[in-house]
């Protein structure tokens, strides 16, 4: 059966469709849905299995198929053969080099399914769009051709998959035909996948022999080529394993609040997607992070209240009481709900061209909370190909690693292998907007369990009443040599005859002490603009006018320290003169160090400079003296009362 | 429901569209939903409507219209959004109506012109930095590829190379003043899936969908129907009555008809699932430039 083409010869369901239609449209009405990726070497044959499984389920139109067959004679690899690759290939680029760029979604049905297919490419140096789509599956395929074994992409596949929380995997043994379908030959690729998958913690996987050109234990097993094989054909297999919010379900519930939704006085509902278990009116329920508790009053749709909900439904709650809820907090089962922190240990992917910047702060999304985080130095890094553990500084583009995260605000979270919605997050970079990492949480930190904010009873306000002033942070920022200093220097002087309580923080200065221990590459100016930052903070609590005189070359740290402060607090000046002028001065002597290459990482020469996109002040030394600026400077900011 | 019957997959399809339309709602200052008055969008709007129950979707809907579409949609539109409790902002390019651009005179340049142009327009002019489509997967290659939330840059041009990673459901819709995001909630949804939900949710669509008498005439081997007196009969060429219906609906003089006796949802069902030739071969829209047609008007900032 499996010699030829297997048309419509296992898919029952043409007659059906002719012969009762409403037969079928309620058997296809009840039908579940799995999501699974194919994935394995640049050769072992993945858009063929997939226009395999598409043809057979007669997810191919004639006009499809005739486009495919004139392109299979332009540009297929399969001679007279229809190339099925070219069905998936959707991109020009992809095309033109015949390999397979991003993740392409193709959807078939048999009679008791409904699938998603993530097609994801092979190649490394395309890892971030294997994650899309293997963060979505309930199973992997993955694809090893019979004639080659196992290669370092079919650990690399499987590790990703396996680091993805996919709970099935089935290892496809493809090209059969081309081993003459040997029993050894299949038996001994199994028994060295065996003994790889157990190193890195896979329990459990299906190996199946196929041919996915010409058909082999793919609708039907065992095929006549393959006689002594005894497990299931690949799409039975695809229909009756458990599906991953099936197996949600039975745990406790949980559901990330999306909107608030007020549409009158009377009503205040929330509403989101169940992330886990099943919710009734009645239930009693928690709030996090506030963990204030209420019960469920209705579970409201369009088409009227519900007697129930489960995991993968998305629903709008009434609560009994009035109680604190609003987009990013969590409702769960008031006797078993998730923890709630600040400090975690978590596994990250890196997704952008643009390395890891330790310390750096980037928006942090788990679930519907968005908050600001930054990633602390790497453990480890993960050797994809070998498994192998790493030391490393930071994460560079598809590198894997495993470090802690610290947030500004607690997070409610569940580690992410007991549930992908609250266990996995992704980071944004602050000024890109770009999806440049993702993550998954194994466990909170101790500490941050400890550590508590200890209210105290005089606060800011009643310290800046005292001094009689409004606390500011005046950030000069601008190049080495800019006259940042000596400004700073000069609205200080001029403050204080005002009798305003200020201090000035230098560069220069703070660099003999508390951060004595950073040097000047990227991951230290970061850090020594972070504690910068923090001190500046506990000042301007104190009621003080601070004034900073540091480079700050970046944007993004800039940006951490204005989120850091209360709002308006943050005056952000640019002492904007142009670099010749500032070499040309070199008070220090340190541009002509830097030219001579004694001084590596200096800001302008061998390190960017970001300059502020919206400062409030803009000065300079050019055009105006010091005494100019501060002048200006003092205009712009008082009164101050 | 029943107690535990596992959800089916229209069910997960229609909380995963009601997800994405929500994140989007909550992570964008003004975002608004394209609405063709097609079955595509048809379902889209039924999805925001439940998403936001008991209010009303918290946008407006948005029609590019090209001045060429049937008769019968522009009545279902008006009614539609009436309906829902939604503003209708429908939107015609000053320019092409200046020029009377015209899909019989100009070719591509009538797409390029009303759809294409005026819809960067339209989204500009109200400084939309979000907006829903009812793109499907399943419909073309390029489309197969494309992220559910899809990123453009301040002259909506797409980047293929360039896809913001999509893990979870943890959707990124974060950009810069000026820049916006292209939505397709129902990405993952079939052609099947579509018909299915608007037969179980008695969704209304455009009468076109059923077939019923019409008057037609053939034009470059396409069914063309003949909805009012801008059409351009040659010399002793009347309409000829046929009983056609449609597999998507665009601008009239652009979309071919297949003559058929389906008249109702299941049997134009059963006609889908049994054809042998996909849906958008009625559009000419897609057949050019050996098979990138699409990919590249993406980039140019079709939808």
């Amino acid at each position: 059966m499996a010699d030829q083409p297997s048309k419509a010869v296992v898919y029952k369901t043409e007659a059906l469709i002719a012969d009762n239609i409403d037969a079928y449209l309620d058997q296809h009405q009840h039908k579940t849905m799995l999501r699974f990726i194919t994935c394995g070497s640049v050769d072992d044959g993945k858009s063929t299995l997939i226009g395999r499984l598409l043809y057979d389920s007669k997810m191919i139109f004639e006009d499809q198929l005739a486009a495919l067959e004139q392109d299979s004679k332009r540009s297929g690899t399969q001679g007279e053969n229809i190339d099925f690759a070219l069905l998936v290939d959707g991109l020009a680029a992809e095309r033109e080099q015949g390999i397979t760029i991003d993740v392409a979604y193709r959807f078939f049905n048999t009679e008791r399914r409904k699938f998603i297919v993530a097609d994801c490419p092979g190649h490394e140096q395309y890892t971030r769009n294997m994650v899309t789509g293997a963060s979505t599956a309930d199973l992997a395929v993955i694809l090893v051709d019979a004639r080659k074994g196992i290669l370092v992409q079919t650990r690399r596949h499987s590790y990703l998959c396996h680091l993805l929380g996919i709970r099935h995997l089935v290892l496809a043994v493809n090209k059969m035909d081309l081993v003459d379908y040997s029993q050894e030959t299949f038996e001994m690729i199994v028994a060295d996948y065996a003994k790889f998958a157990k190193t890195i913690g896979i329990d459990s996987f299906v190996a199946i022999p196929i041919s996915g050109f010409k058909g082999d234990n793919i609708t039907a097993a065992p095929s006549k080529n393959t006689a002594w094989y005894h497990g299931p054909a690949l799409i039975d297999h695809l229909e009756s394993v458990q599906i991953d919010l099936d197996f949600v379900r039975e745990q406790p519930f949980r559901m990330p609040v999306q909107l608030v939704k007020r549409p009158d006085l009377d009503f205040r509902g929330f509403s989101g997607l169940i992330a886990s278990g099943t919710v009734k009116p009645g239930d009693l329920i928690r709030v996090l992070p506030s963990g204030k508790t209420s019960s469920i009053q209705s579970i409201v749709t369009f088409a009227g209240v519900l007697d129930e909900a489960v995991a993968g439904q998305h629903v709008t709650l009434t609560l009994t009481e009035e109680i604190e809820c609003s987009r990013g907090s969590v409702l769960a089962t008031a006797d078993n709900s998730p923890q709630v922190a600040d400090q975690f240990e978590a596994t990250v992917i890196w997704l952008s061209d643009e390395d890891l910047h330790v310390g750096r702060s980037y928006w942090l999304k788990l679930g519907t909370q968005t908050v600001s985080a930054s990633v602390m130095q790497p453990k480890y890094e993960v050797d994809v190909n070998t498994m192998e553990h790493l030391a490393a500084k930071t994460l560079s583009l598809n590198e894997i690693g495993v470090a802690e995260i610290l947030t500004d605000k607690s997070v409610v979270f569940e580690p992410y292998a007991e549930n992908r919605m609250l266990g996995g997050f992704i980071l944004i970079d602050k000024v890109t907007n770009a999806t440049v990492g993702a993550g998954m949480l194994h466990f909170s930190l101790r500490r941050s369990q400890n550590v508590h904010w200890q209210p105290t009873t005089i606060t800011r306000a009643d310290h800046a009443a005292m001094k009689n002033q409004t606390p500011r942070v005046l950030w000069f920022t601008g190049l080495s040599g800019s006259g940042k200093s000596t400004i700073a220097n000069e609205v200080e002087q001029r403050l204080n005859l005002m009798n305003r309580h200020t201090f000035l923080l230098d560069g220069d200065n703070v660099r003999h002490g508390l951060n004595k221990d950073l040097g000047f590459a990227e991951a230290d100016r970061i850090e020594n603009i972070r504690r910068v930052g923090e001190v500046t903070k506990l000042m301007a609590e104190a009621g003080l006018i601070v004034l900073t005189a540091f480079i700050s070359p970046f944007r993004a740290e800039r940006r951490m320290v204005r989120d850091m402060l209360a709002e308006h607090e943050f005056i952000e000046i640019f002492v904007d003169t142009p670099i010749e002028i500032a070499e040309k001065r070199d008070v220090k002597g340190l541009y002509k160090k830097a030219r001579e290459g004694k001084l590596k990482n200096f800001t302008g020469i061998d390190s960017p400079y970001e300059p502020p996109e919206n400062p409030e002040i803009r000065v300079n030394t050019v055009d105006m003296s010091a005494g100019e600026a501060a002048s200006h400077i003092i205009r712009s900011i008082l009164p101050l009362k | 429901m029943t107690r535990h019957a596992n959800l089916t997959h229209l069910q997960r399809l229609e909380a995963e569209a009601m997800h994405i339309i929500c994140e989007v709602v909550a992570e964008s200052e003004r975002p608004v939903m394209l609405y063709s008055v097609g079955k595509d969008s048809a379902v889209m709007l039924h999805l925001a409507r439940k998403a936001f129950y008991p209010s009303p979707p918290p946008f407006p809907l948005l029609h590019v219209d090209t001045t060429w579409k049937f008769k019968a949609m522009y009545e279902l539109r008006d009614t539609m959004a009436e309906q829902a409790g939604m503003d209708l902002i429908v939107y015609q390019n000053p320019e092409a109506a200046e020029r009377g651009i015209n899909p019989f005179d100009h070719g591509p340049l009538h797409t390029d012109m009303w759809k294409t142009e005026g819809l960067k327009q339209a989204l500009n002019k109200h400084q939309f930095d979000a907006a829903f489509g009812g793109a499907r997967r399943d419909e073309e290659k390029s489309r197969a590829k494309e992220r559910i939330l899809s990123f453009r840059t301040a002259s909506h041009g797409w980047d293929p190379k360039t896809q913001r990673p999509e893990l979870w459901n943890t959707y990124n819709a974060k950009k810069k003043k000026g820049e916006s995001i292209r939505v397709f909630p129902i990405s993952n949804w079939t052609e099947l899936d579509v018909w299915q939900y608007i037969q179980l949710e008695n969704i209304p669509i455009v009468p076109l969908y059923f077939a019923a008498i019409r008057p037609t005439v053939e034009r470059d081997g396409m069914l063309i129907m003949v909805d009012d007196d801008r059409f351009p009969l040659k010399e002793d060429e009347a309409p000829r009555m046929r009983s056609i219906r449609f597999r998507t609906l665009g601008c009239y003089p652009l979309t071919g008809a297949v003559e058929s006796e389906a008249s109702s949802l299941a049997e134009v069902i059963q006609e889908t699932l049994l054809t042998t030739t996909s849906e958008r071969q009625g559009r000419s829209i897609d057949q050019d430039e050996q098979g990138t047609g699409m990919e590249k008007k993406k980039q140019e900032g079709y939808f």
